[in-house]
């Protein structure tokens, strides 16, 4: 976090020293920010963050690519009359802990089209998800725990 | 000319999105794919119209507003779908006959915060 702070005063800096007030420069900053940061690993910055922002662009990149390979499954459902759907509610016990995981996880799991969150339980300890493919109730369940949730951890904590 | 052939073809990737969520509000049998079908697909439909818009001016302005909107609707609309999905749920409103499995439904008798 700290790590993240010093980039973006780096960023603002380059800016400032570039009197050149607009986006593009500012990013340039922070890439250059970045760099000088990464060399700097370990004295002052944090070596997370340099492990943490790469996994984030990996991570943005594996939903989307999830989001969109989802939605042509279900794109081909609708318009085609046949029913591939198998679709039922199952038990998906939680590895993430806190609230914001928990949260984030929901939230990934409904963007996904064909399967949606419908609760949580009371202790933290089981999410319900909706899903409209399920060859195989533990097949699914592994593919969610080691797809999104184990993705998701690794970029979280 | 490329910027304009790839916004066009975001844009018309969005709309047939956009088409093809509506369809599935009318043709899937139960709520809770129809809430599938819809917000997911709507949502990936306006992001492309969104960015297709963005190509299209090649502004600073126009498209931080455009993924400032993006973001946010990617926040917001699975919150809805989530809460509309429980509380049809807890409405006692069926699943599709043909529904392989509910793992929920024995959970649900004994959870407080379902009763209130």
């Amino acid at each position: 976090m700290k790590t993240l702070l010093a980039n973006i005063v780096l960023g603002f800096t380059w800016m400032l020293l570039n009197s050149d007030l607009s986006y593009q420069n500012f990013l340039e900053g922070f890439f250059v920010g970045y760099l000088i940061l990464w060399v700097a690993k370990g004295t002052f910055s944090s070596n997370r963050y340099f492990t943490k922002i790469p996994k984030l662009i990996g991570f943005v990149f594996f939903f989307l690519y999830e989001l969109i390979l989802a939605n042509f499954k279900v794109a081909y459902d609708i318009i085609t009359p046949t029913n591939l759907m198998r679709p039922g509610v199952v038990a998906i016990p939680l590895d993430a802990k806190t609230d914001l995981e928990i949260t984030l996880l929901a939230n990934l799991i409904t963007l996904t089209p064909g399967t949606l969150s419908m609760d949580v339980s009371p202790d933290k300890k089981v999410i319900y998800v909706h899903s409209m493919y399920i060859e195989n109730v533990e097949e699914f369940r592994k593919e969610i725990k080691t797809g999104l949730e184990r993705k998701l951890l690794e970029v979280m904590r | 000319m490329i910027a304009d052939i790839i916004s066009a073809a975001l844009i018309a990737i969005g709309a047939i999105l956009v088409l093809l969520s509506a369809i599935g509000l009318l043709k899937l049998p139960d709520i809770y794919m129809r809430m599938s079908a819809t917000t997911k697909s709507a949502t990936l439909g306006v992001g492309s119209i969104l960015l297709g818009t963005a190509i299209v001016f090649w502004d600073i302005g126009i498209m931080s507003r455009g993924l400032i909107i993006i973001s946010f609707l990617f926040l917001t609309a699975p919150v809805a779908a989530h809460m509309i999905g429980r509380a049809a749920y807890i409405n006692k409103v069926p699943l599709w006959e043909n529904s392989i499995v509910d793992e929920l439904n024995k959970n649900v008798e004994d959870n407080e915060h379902v009763k209130q």
